[in-house]
C-alpha cells in the first residue's frame, strides 16, 4: 500500500509513475550471488552425506533459496512502514517462538528447533528480524527523546532480553546477534556518542566478568566448552592435543585453518579432502567458509567476500536513502545482522575470532537463515522500492 | 494512511553521515583484515597446510611379511609360515588407551575399555566372567578382570609396542572377520589381521636348536637388538630363527589408504608389497635327529635320567647333523601370547629346563672322554712315549708318608701293566693320573699351565667353539691363574671386601660401591660363599691329576668335546661347527653360502695320533675294550671312548664320545652323547650313539644295545 493518496487515474501517464520501482539489483545480484556460491560449494562438500543422494543438500539449500526469494520479492512489493503499528506483537512472537522450543525434543543437546514438514523451523534466526522490525518501531516511537539515557536503556533491555531468551537454547551465537541489532539501532537511531561509549565500555567489561571475573569467585556464566570455544583462538598453540574424531574447538580450528591454507590460489576442486571426507567439521554450516576456502581457494573466498562487501554496502546505502526513520532503523538492524555473521563466522574460521555457531548467511545450509535472510532483503528492497517511490523514482542518496 | 508526526523522511543530517561513515570505515577494515589472513593462509604458507591435510587423510596399514622356512638338508621345512587370521586389539587405540605410563588402566581396565572387551568376547565366545589375571610388575600384582582385560594387561607390560591377540581357542572365521570389520565404530582398537605364525611341524624335534621366535620386546627396540626390526616386528629370539634372524626376517610392507575423519577406509592410494624373509637350509638330518631323540629319551628313561643331549657332526667341515636336548618343547608356544602359566612351565626347574640347548649352554666335566687329550699332551710334550708302560696296582699315590695322597680306579680294578694304547682301552685313571702329575708345572711360573692345559686348549676346551647359535656356554678350563681368581673372589666373599663389599636390598646383588637402600656385606667364615671349592688352597698337582681324567673344575659341552674328537679324527683342525648351509630364496636359488673357516689347526705326530686313535678303537671294539659291549659288533671301525663324570652327592653323569671316519662312502661323523646323572659312559650314553651311527650309515636305527661296562 502506498503513503500517497490514490489519485484519479491519467491514461497516458499515471500508469508509468504509479508502477512500483523494479528492485536494487545490486542487491539482487549479490544475494543471488551468494546463493549460487552456497549451491556449488555444498555441492562439493555434502555429497557423501546422505548415501545415495549426492544433490540432498544442494537441492533443499536450491528450494530453500527459491522459497526465500519468493518471501523478499512479495515484502519488496509491502510498504513496511506499516509494520510499525505490529511492533508489540511482533516482539511478542518472537518472545513466543523463542519459548516454544524450550518444549521441544532436544537435537544434539540443543532445544532450538520447532520440526515442521521440510523445515526444522529455528525460532531464533525467525526471532532475528522480528526483532529487527519490533526495536525500529520502539526507537521511532522515542525518536524524540532518543538522547535520554532511559531510551537507551529500555531498547537495549529489550535487545537483551530476547538475546537471554536465546542463550540457553543454548545459542550463544544468535543472543549475541540481537544484542548487536539493538545496538546498531541505537546508533543509526541517533544515540550520544557518550552513550554508545557507555555501551561499549559496559560491553567489554561484563565480557571481562564473564570470561574472567565470574569464574574467579566460582560463580560460570558460560558453560566451559562456551569459554573454551570463545578463547581458543588466543592461544592457537594449546591445540595441538586435538584427537581426530573428536569436534573439540581446538580440533574445528585446526581443521578449519588446513582447508583455508590448503587451497592456496585456486583451490583443490575435486580433491579438496579436508572438506570432503569430513575433517572439516559443520562443513556445510558454521564452517562453510573454510569448504569454499579449500575447494575454490583465495579467487574463490575474495570472490565471496566480495559479494558481502556489495550486500553491506547496499544496506547501508538504502538506510541512508529510506523515505522515514523506521526504514532507515530497519535497515541498521539488519546491516548489523549481516555485518555481524559475516565477519564472526569467517573471523573464526580463519583464526581471528572466537568460534560462535553463527550460520554465514546465505552461504550456510539452513531452511531458516536462508529465508530468514531472505526476508532481511526482502525488507531492504522494500526500503528501497518505498524511498524510490518517494522521491519519485529517483533514488535520493546521502552519500553518492 | 498517514505516517505519525516522528515517522518523517530522516533529516540529512551530518550526524547520520557520520555515522554511516564509522559503520562503513569499521566493515571497510574488517575485510581489510580477512583479506590478507587470507592471503597469508592461501597464498604466503599453503603449502604446509597441503602437507598437513595429506598426513589427516593418509593412513599406513603395515602388512606383516612371512618369514622364511627353516630346511633340512633334504630340503623338507622344519619352520614354515602359516596364514591365518588373528583377531587383535590395538592398546593405543582403544576408547582409552591402555598403556605402560598408566598402569591404571592396565590393572582396572576402564569402563570404555571393558564395554568393548565384552562385546569382543561375546563376538567370539568367550566368558565375559571376571578372572584373578597376574601382571608381570611388582606386588600387588593381581587384579580381578575379564580375560580379554588380563590378555591386554599381559601383553602391554610385556610388549609395550606390540599388538594385543585375543586368543579365543577357536579359529577366527571369516563371519567374525567381516562382523568387526562392519562395526569398527563399536570395537574401537579391534582388528582382524591376516597373519603369518611361525610352525612348527615336528614340534619338539631340535626345538632348541631352530629355536622361538616372538614379539620384539621393548628393550630389545631400545638396544637395538635387531637392525632393521620395526616396533611391532616376530622376531627370532632364541636357536637359529635368532642368529639368522636378519635372513629369515622378510620386509614389512605397508598399504596406503585414504580415510575420512571417522577413520573409515575411502580409498587405496598404492601398496609397498611385503617381502617374505629367505630360506635357510641346514645340514641337519631330520631322520638322524629324529633317531637321536627317540635312542636319547629310551636311554634317559632306563636310566632314570632327568636330561641329556646328543651332537652328531662331520669332523671335517664342522656341518652338524643332529643336535638335540631333552627334555624339549614345542616352540609354537611363544607365536601367540605366551601365558604366565605356561611360561613359568617353561623355566621351572622341575621340568627340567626345557628351553636349555644342554648340548651347548650346559657344560660339565668330561670324565674319562678327556684322555685323548691328555695322551695328546703327553705325547707332544714328550713326557711320554708310545712304549713306555705304567703299571697299575689299583692306585695312584704322590707324596710320601703322612703327606701321601692316593687316588683309586673305579671299583679299585688293578689293570697291571699299561701302554697308552691299553690305558685307553681300559680307561685306567691311575694312568692317566700319573700323567696328570708328570705333566704338572710349578704354578708359579706357569700360570696358565703345562702342557696338559695348553693341549686342551688348543682342542677347545674351555673356549666357545662358535657355532651358530647364541648363547654358548665357553665351559671352564681349570690352570693356575683361573683357580687364583676364583680363591680372591672367594676371599672378597667371605671377608665382604671388593665386589661384594655391598649387597642390594633383595640380597641378590653385590657391589664394590654403596648404591642407595644397600647395606655392608656381612662376613662369613673362609670357604662359605663355595666360589673356590669350599677351600682357597692354591692350584696342586691334584688339579692336574683330575684334569688329565676330565675330573674337577674342567667344564665342557657336549659340542665342545665334539669338536676336540673332530680335531682327532681330521687330525689337528678346529672346526666351527654350524648348521647353516646357505640362504636361499623362495626357488632355491642359493643367495648365500655359509661355510665358515675353521677356527685354527694344531699339529699332532701322525705317529702318535694313530697311537691314540689305536686305543679309541680298542677302547670301542676290541675284547676288554671300555664300550666293546655297545660297539663290538658295529659294522665299521669306531673310535670311541666313554666317560663317567662324577659328582658328589649325585649319581654320575654319562658321556660318550667316537668318531668314524668313513673312506669309503666319505661320510664320516662324530658323535657325542651326555646322560645327565644316566651312570657309566657305556650303560647310559654309548647306546645312544650307536643308534645315532647306525641310522647314518645303515638308514635304520637298529636294535638298541644296552651297555654293561662299569668302568669310567
Amino acid at each position: 500500500m502506498s503513503a500517497t493518496p490514490i489519485q484519479p487515474a491519467d491514461e497516458a501517464t499515471v500508469p508509468r509513475v504509479r508502477m512500483l520501482p523494479l528492485l536494487d539489483p545490486m542487491l539482487l545480484l549479490a544475494a543471488i550471488g551468494l546463493l549460487v556460491c552456497s549451491l556449488a560449494t555444498l555441492r562439493g562438500a555434502t555429497s557423501h552425506a546422505v548415501p545415495g543422494h549426492a544433490d540432498f543438500y544442494v537441492q533443499r539449500q536450491a528450494l530453500f533459496g527459491g522459497v526465500g526469494l519468493l518471501i523478499a520479492l512479495i515484502l519488496s512489493r509491502i510498504d513496511y512502514s506499516r509494520m510499525r503499528e505490529f511492533k508489540y506483537a511482533l516482539f511478542g512472537i518472537m518472545v513466543a517462538l523463542n519459548l516454544i522450543v524450550y518444549g521441544m525434543a532436544p537435537i544434539q543437546g540443543a532445544r532450538r528447533w520447532i520440526p515442521l514438514p521440510l523445515l526444522q523451523f529455528q525460532s531464533s534466526e525467525f526471532g532475528k528480524v522480528l526483532l529487527i522490525v519490533a526495536l525500529a518501531g520502539f526507537a521511532v516511537d522515542r525518536s524524540r527523546r532518543i538522547h535520554e539515557w532511559r531510551t537507551t536503556a529500555r531498547i537495549m533491555l529489550l535487545a537483551i532480553i530476547a538475546a537471554l531468551l536465546v542463550i540457553p537454547q543454548p545459542d550463544l551465537g544468535t543472543g549475541m546477534v540481537y544484542v548487536a541489532v539493538g545496538f546498531s539501532i541505537l546508533f543509526f537511531a541517533g544515540s550520544s556518542f557518550k552513550q554508545i561509549a557507555a555501551l561499549v565500555a559496559i560491553f567489554v567489561a561484563s565480557i571481562a566478568l564473564v570470561l574472567a571475573g565470574a569464574p574467579a569467585v566460582g560463580v560460570h556464566v558460560l558453560k566451559p566448552y562456551q569459554v573454551q570455544r570463545l578463547t581458543a583462538f588466543l592461544h592457537p598453540n594449546g591445540c595441538t592435543k586435538s584427537t581426530p574424531g573428536v569436534p573439540d574447538s581446538c580440533y574445528q580450528l585446526q581443521q578449519a585453518e588446513i582447508a583455508i591454507g590448503s587451497g592456496q590460489k585456486t583451490g583443490r576442486g575435486n580433491n579438496a579432502t579436508q572438506t570432503k571426507l569430513n575433517f572439516l567439521p559443520a562443513n556445510d554450516t558454521d564452517f562453510v567458509f573454510a569448504a569454499v576456502g579449500e575447494t575454490y581457494g583465495f579467487v574463490g573466498a575474495v570472490v565471496v567476500l566480495s559479494l558481502y562487501a556489495l550486500l553491506i554496502w547496499r544496506a547501508l546505502r538504502i538506510l541512508t536513502m529510506s523515505k522515514n526513520l523506521f526504514g532507515t532503523l530497519i535497515a541498521a538492524g539488519i546491516l548489523a545482522m549481516l555485518m555481524f555473521q559475516i565477519f564472526v563466522n569467517v573471523g573464526m574460521t580463519i583464526g581471528i575470532m572466537p568460534i560462535t555457531g553463527v550460520p554465514l548467511p546465505l552461504l550456510s545450509y539452513g531452511g531458516s537463515s536462508v529465508i530468514v535472510t531472505f526476508i532481511a532483503i526482502g525488507l531492504l528492497q522494500s526500503i528501497y522500492v518505498q524511498a524510490r517511490m518517494a522521491a519519485g523514482g529517483k533514488p535520493r542518496t546521502l552519500i553518492s | 494512511m498517514s505516517a505519525p508526526p516522528e515517522d518523517r523522511r530522516p533529516p540529512l543530517t551530518p550526524a547520520l553521515a557520520l555515522r554511516v561513515a564509522i559503520v562503513g570505515s569499521f566493515a571497510l577494515g574488517l575485510f581489510a583484515i580477512i583479506f590478507f589472513r587470507l592471503w597469508f593462509l592461501q597464498v604466503l604458507s599453503g603449502e604446509q597446510y597441503v602437507k598437513a591435510a595429506t598426513v589427516n587423510r593418509v593412513r599406513r596399514i603395515d602388512v606383516a611379511a612371512p618369514r622364511g622356512d627353516v630346511l633340512d638338508a633334504s630340503g623338507t621345512s622344519l619352520v614354515d609360515s602359516v596364514k591365518t587370521l588373528e583377531v587383535q586389539i590395538s592398546p593405543e587405540d582403544l576408547p582409552v588407551p591402555a598403556t605402560l605410563d598408566k598402569l591404571d588402566t592396565l590393572e582396572h581396565p576402564p569402563k570404555a575399555d571393558a564395554v568393548v572387551y565384552n562385546r569382543l568376547a561375546n563376538v567370539l565366545n568367550l566368558p565375559t566372567k571376571r578372572i584373578r589375571c597376574g601382571l608381570h610388575m611388582q606386588a600387588p600384582n593381581v587384579f580381578r578382570m575379564s580375560r580379554i582385560a588380563c590378555d591386554v594387561a599381559q601383553q602391554v607390560t610385556l610388549q609395550a609396542y606390540a599388538n594385543v591377540t585375543v586368543r579365543s581357542g577357536s579359529v577366527v572365521t571369516r563371519d567374525m572377520q567381516f562382523y568387526l570389520a562392519e562395526r569398527q565404530r563399536r570395537f574401537p582398537g579391534v582388528q582382524v589381521q591376516k597373519v603369518y605364525v611361525t610352525h612348527y611341524p615336528y614340534k619338539t624335534l631340535a626345538a632348541q636348536v631352530l629355536g622361538a621366535v616372538g614379539p620384539i620386546t621393548s628393550n630389545e627396540v631400545e638396544a637395538k637388538t635387531y637392525p632393521g626390526a620395526a616396533k611391532t616386528d616376530i622376531v627370532g629370539q632364541t636357536g637359529l630363527e635368532a642368529q639368522y634372524d636378519s635372513f629369515l626376517r622378510g620386509r614389512d610392507g605397508y598399504q596406503q589408504v585414504q580415510v575420512n575423519a571417522l577413520n573409515q577406509p575411502t580409498g587405496e592410494l598404492g601398496t609397498h608389497q611385503p617381502v617374505r624373509g629367505h630360506n635357510l637350509k641346514l645340514s641337519l638330518d631330520t631322520k638322524l635327529q629324529r633317531v637321536g631323540q627317540q635312542a636319547l629319551a629310551q636311554s634317559m628313561s632306563q636310566n632314570y635320567s632327568p636330561g641329556g643331549s646328543f651332537v652328531a657332526m662331520n669332523p671335517l667341515t664342522g656341518a652338524v647333523y643332529a643336535m638335540g636336548s631333552l627334555p624339549s618343547y614345542d616352540p609354537s608356544v611363544f607365536t601367540g601370547n605366551l601365558s604366565q602359566s605356561k611360561y613359568e612351565q617353561l623355566t621351572n626347574p622341575s621340568d627340567g629346563y626345557p628351553l636349555l640347548n644342554r648340548a651347548t649352554q650346559s657344560a660339565g666335566p668330561t670324565g674319562s672322554t678327556f684322555k685323548p687329550i691328555t695322551s695328546t699332551a703327553a705325547l707332544q710334550s714328550g713326557q711320554w712315549t708310545t712304549g713306555d708302560i705304567y703299571d697299575d696296582t689299583g692306585q695312584f699315590c704322590v707324596g710320601t708318608g703322612g703327606a701321601q695322597q692316593c687316588r683309586h680306579n673305579a671299583g679299585n680294578a688293578v689293570d697291571g701293566a699299561l701302554n697308552l694304547t691299553e690305558a685307553l682301552r681300559v680307561s685306567s685313571d691311575d694312568f692317566f693320573y700319573n700323567l696328570g702329575a708328570k705333566l704338572n708345572e710349578d704354578p708359579y711360573k706357569h700360570p696358565a699351565g703345562g702342557p696338559l692345559d695348553q693341549w686342551a686348549r688348543a682342542y677347545g676346551i674351555g673356549r666357545p667353539t662358535g657355532v651358530d647359535l647364541p648363547a654358548e656356554a665357553a665351559g671352564t678350563l681349570p690352570t693356575p691363574a683361573w683357580r687364583n681368581s676364583r680363591n680372591r673372589l672367594e676371599a672378597d666373599c667371605d671377608n665382604a671386601t671388593g665386589s661384594f663389599r655391598y649387597t642390594s636390598p633383595n640380597g641378590k646383588a653385590t657391589s664394590a660401591h654403596r648404591h642407595k637402600g644397600w647395606h655392608r656385606s656381612h662376613k662369613h667364615p673362609a670357604g662359605w660363599c663355595g666360589i673356590a671349592d669350599g677351600t682357597n688352597r692354591p692350584w696342586s698337582i691334584g688339579d692336574n691329576e683330575s684334569l688329565a681324567v676330565g675330573q674337577g673344575d674342567v667344564q665342557a659341552t657336549p659340542l665342545q668335546l665334539a669338536v676336540a674328537y673332530s680335531a682327532l679324527a681330521n687330525g689337528g683342525t678346529v672346526v666351527r661347527p654350524h648348521f647353516g648351509v646357505d640362504v636361499q630364496d623362495q626357488d632355491g636359488t642359493v643367495l648365500q653360502t655359509i661355510n665358515p673357516a675353521p677356527a685354527r689347526h694344531f699339529s699332532i705326530n701322525p705317529f702318535y695320533r694313530s697311537t691314540i686313535l689305536q686305543g679309541l678303537n680298542e677302547a670301542a671294539q676290541a675284547a676288554g675294550g671300555t664300550s666293546d659291549d655297545v660297539m663290538g659288533t658295529f659294522p665299521m671301525k669306531v673310535y670311541g671312548k666313554t666317560g663317567t663324570a662324577q659328582y658328589t652327592n649325585q649319581p654320575d653323569y654319562a658321556w660318550y664320545a667316537c668318531f668314524v671316519v668313513d673312506h669309503t662312502n666319505n661320510r664320516p661323523i662324530v658323535v657325542v652323547v651326555h646322560v645327565e646323572k644316566g651312570g657309566f659312559g657305556d650303560i647310559a650314553a654309548a647306546p645312544v650313539a650307536r643308534q645315532i651311527l647306525s641310522q647314518w650309515f645303515f638308514g635304520t636305527p637298529g636294535k638298541y644295545v644296552a651297555g654293561t661296562s662299569k668302568s669310567l
